[in-house]
């Protein structure tokens, strides 16, 4: 387990020294060089697991199976291709003035501190130390997106603060109420905050204390996942900040949240043996569908109107992992990778335009396929991909969660459906004339560097078009994990 | 029915946090939310040695030690120097009346109880009773939260819920392993030193501590046309 270690020390090890290195180019570079590392080591870590069922590290504190080395894996890869796209872009930031030195290295080494709690959050096999260290991503994120000093900046990242921190509170108080129900049959210690142990007692686990605590954990992930009527943080979190850090937080730590969500939800079902839980992450999925679809159409920062587009993405995750089904819980698995990769892709692309024409206001950003010829395909065909356009990954993840909403609950395709197109209309009402407008104004000359991008968009197409065998296989292998519960449940409903 | 010392005394304590709650949300001046602030982390640190003492978890004396020296000494110690130099002692602002605020108070208290009640009995421990005040002080210090409108309240009444949850974890199950108690703590500690980061860069910015005056700073970003 060697490989594991090394995946967890590389970002901790990394964020230390970045701390020290005042010298912007070279931190960037180290930092690129850290994210590479981590991806290796993640990559070698998943060959070693896949192969086996579940494999506990370090005594039992850390676990790993297909349901969560997947997303180390992911984690590890866009953290790495954000280090790649964070270097020309941060360096344009600090030569107009908007960074210093110091602030550049406090991004760095923060950087790589998120990174280190994203993935001990998703490896740790303790649901005490899970909140712990989403917390903790919490808190670096939070000093990221205050990074400009700006009013607007300080503000959002007060919010950020504040409104994460009380559901992150109500995420501990339920924690504290499975260890209350766990303690009185496992009895006092760590073991009865350990997953795996959790999941062998989970349906000698008290029903009526578990579904009180899903309640708190429901609303408290559900804050952090970016769930109406919680999510008022998340769009100016996402357009205040770095553009590095609206990727990361987009694509990654909106996951974890709801990695931590799906953990508890398979405790709850195994305690409670009814589809409760699966109720109310629906419900609570169909709604922030609808609000963050309407919301799409009225936004005038670019930045912020993907933001909306996150929160309905995680919304149908959130709908399709509550229905439960192996078809469901595949669906939402894939659509948590491509969402991802696409969405991070996006948000690159965004942090150029936003570069080159000097502003995020929608209104002011016209005829990017003219002057930055890449950087308006690139926003194009992203925002193809993630509207759900055939041949991208998410059109197939999409349709997957459709049919197996169809499947189950034929009633809700309705709204599943309406919302999905008001929210496609509403990102392309935007993006159509920022892309073909015409502009009077003189864009600026700015280095880009467009392969994150293409890597990303490469990687959701080749998903949609086939997915690896292999990596279909991981998805059933989790898939089949997150179900077990499920398909108890479903034997005695 | 026999009811033991210990028990008398971590229920006397219990009630003694309910009180400080409902205290810490009538009071008028940022210096007296401190002292009830402080004296609830007292509180908590002395309910933790008395369910040391009798549970037998020796642990347990560790997390009452980090209770007194974190939240009864240096956060309201911390939250003071704050507030001493950015001369923000006057008047609490409320966003409501305190008569309508301590009537949502009273609510919250009965539904809590109303919820937690029927689960308390599923536990052996003789802390059970608390349960069900715990999960009211957590509900009273989120109340104090939305109604404030300085930000240095609001993270008063963000470190009260943690306090609530700590002693919801005292009572309901004798405390949280400890591994997970220093994490908690400290993710608190380093919050708390963001906080007071925040207070500086939001004075010099804004020049206030009102929360309004920052939203107003988003609301713009969302009118402007």
């Amino acid at each position: 387990m060697n490989m594991f270690i090394a995946t967890l020390l590389s970002p901790l090890v990394g964020g230390l020294l970045l701390a020290w290195i005042r010298n912007p180019e070279l931190a960037a570079k180290l930092n690129i060089l850290t994210g590479i590392l981590t991806f290796s080591c993640s990559i070698l870590l998943s060959l070693q697991v896949v192969g086996h069922d579940a494999v506990d590290a370090m005594g039992g504190w850390f676990h790993l199976d297909a349901y969560n080395v997947f997303l180390v894996a992911l984690t590890a890869f866009v953290g790495m291709t954000t280090t790649v796209f964070s270097r020309p872009y941060m360096r344009h930031e600090l030569e107009n003035g908007r960074l210093d030195t110091g602030r550049m290295r406090l991004y760095h080494s923060m950087y790589q501190l998120f990174q280190f709690g994203m993935l001990l959050g998703f490896t740790t096999n303790n649901i005490g130390v899970l909140w712990v260290s989403l917390e903790l991503a919490t808190l670096a994120t939070v000093l990221l997106v205050s990074l400009y000093r700006t009013p607007a900046s300080i503000a959002a990242a007060w919010k950020y603060f504040i409104l994460c921190g009380m559901g992150i509170a109500l995420a501990l108080f339920g924690t504290v109420l499975i260890f209350f129900a766990s303690s009185a049959v496992i009895g006092h210690g760590n073991e009865a905050l350990t997953w795996t142990v959790l999941m062998q007692h989970a349906s000698e686990l008290d029903g009526t204390v578990m579904s009180i605590a899903f309640c708190f954990l429901m609303v408290g992930y559900g804050t952090k996942v970016g769930l109406a009527p919680m999510h008022a943080w998340l769009p100016d979190a996402h357009g205040e900040g770095p553009t590095p850090v609206s990727a990361v937080l987009s694509g990654l730590l909106l996951n974890l949240a709801l990695y931590a969500l799906v953990r508890c939800k398979m405790l709850v079902d195994g305690a409670t043996e009814t589809d409760m839980a699966g109720h109310i992450m629906m419900g609570f999925g169909l709604f922030s569908l609808a609000v963050a679809a309407l919301s799409l159409h009225k936004q005038r920062d670019i930045k912020r109107l993907f933001s909306f587009s996150s929160v309905e993405h995680m919304a149908l995750m959130t709908f399709s992992f509550g229905i439960g089904t192996p078809l469901a819980t595949f669906a939402a698995l894939l659509h948590m990778t491509v969402h991802s990769l696409v969405k991070s892709a996006i948000f690159f692309t965004v942090g150029h335009a936003a570069q080159a024409m000097g502003t995020q206001k929608m209104a002011e950003i016209r005829g990017l396929i003219r002057h930055h010829p890449g950087i308006g395909w690139g926003l194009l065909i992203g925002v193809a991909a993630i509207a759900g356009f055939p041949p991208f990954g998410v059109f197939i993840s999409e349709f997957l969660i459709f049919s197996a909403a169809l499947e189950s609950y034929p009633w809700t395709t309705v709204p599943l459906l309406i919302g999905l197109l008001v929210a496609m209309a509403g990102l392309f009402r935007f993006v159509q004339p920022m892309v073909y407008g015409e502009t009077a104004v003189q864009a600026r000359p700015v280095h880009v560097n467009m392969s994150p991008v293409y890597v990303h968009l490469t990687l959701a197409l080749l998903l949609g078009l086939s997915i690896p065998a292999f990596l279909a296989d991981w998805y059933h292998q989790a898939a089949a994990l997150i179900t077990m519960s499920y398909s108890a449940a479903g034997d005695v409903v | 029915m026999i009811i033991s010392f210990a028990q008398q005394l971590i229920d006397g304590l219990a009630a003694l946090m309910l009180l400080v709650s409902f205290a810490l949300l009538a009071q008028h001046r940022m210096l007296s939310v401190l002292h009830w602030f402080a004296a609830q982390g007292v509180l908590l640190s002395i309910t933790a040695a008395v369910v040391a003492y009798s549970s037998g978890h020796d642990e347990l004396y560790a997390s009452a030690a980090m209770a007194f020296l974190l939240k009864g000494m240096l956060l309201p110690w911390l939250l003071w120097r704050v507030i001493r130099q950015l001369h923000v002692h006057r008047e609490v602002e409320p966003l409501m009346n305190n008569a309508v605020t301590m009537m949502l108070a009273l609510a919250i208290t009965l539904f809590a109880f109303h919820v937690i009640h029927p689960i308390e009995n599923i536990s052996e421990l003789m802390t059970r009773n608390t349960m069900s005040i715990a999960t009211a002080c957590v509900l009273l210090a989120m109340l104090m939260m939305m109604t404030r409108k300085k930000a240095i309240t609001q993270v008063v009444g963000f470190l009260a819920v943690e306090n609530s949850l700590f002693f919801a974890a005292i009572g309901a199950t004798n405390g949280m392993p400890l591994i997970v108690e220093i994490g908690i703590a400290f993710d608190v500690l380093i919050a708390a030193l963001i906080f007071g980061v925040f207070f500086f860069e939001i004075r010099n910015t804004f020049d206030s501590l009102e929360v309004d005056a920052m939203q107003a700073s988003l609301v713009d970003k969302d009118d402007e046309s």
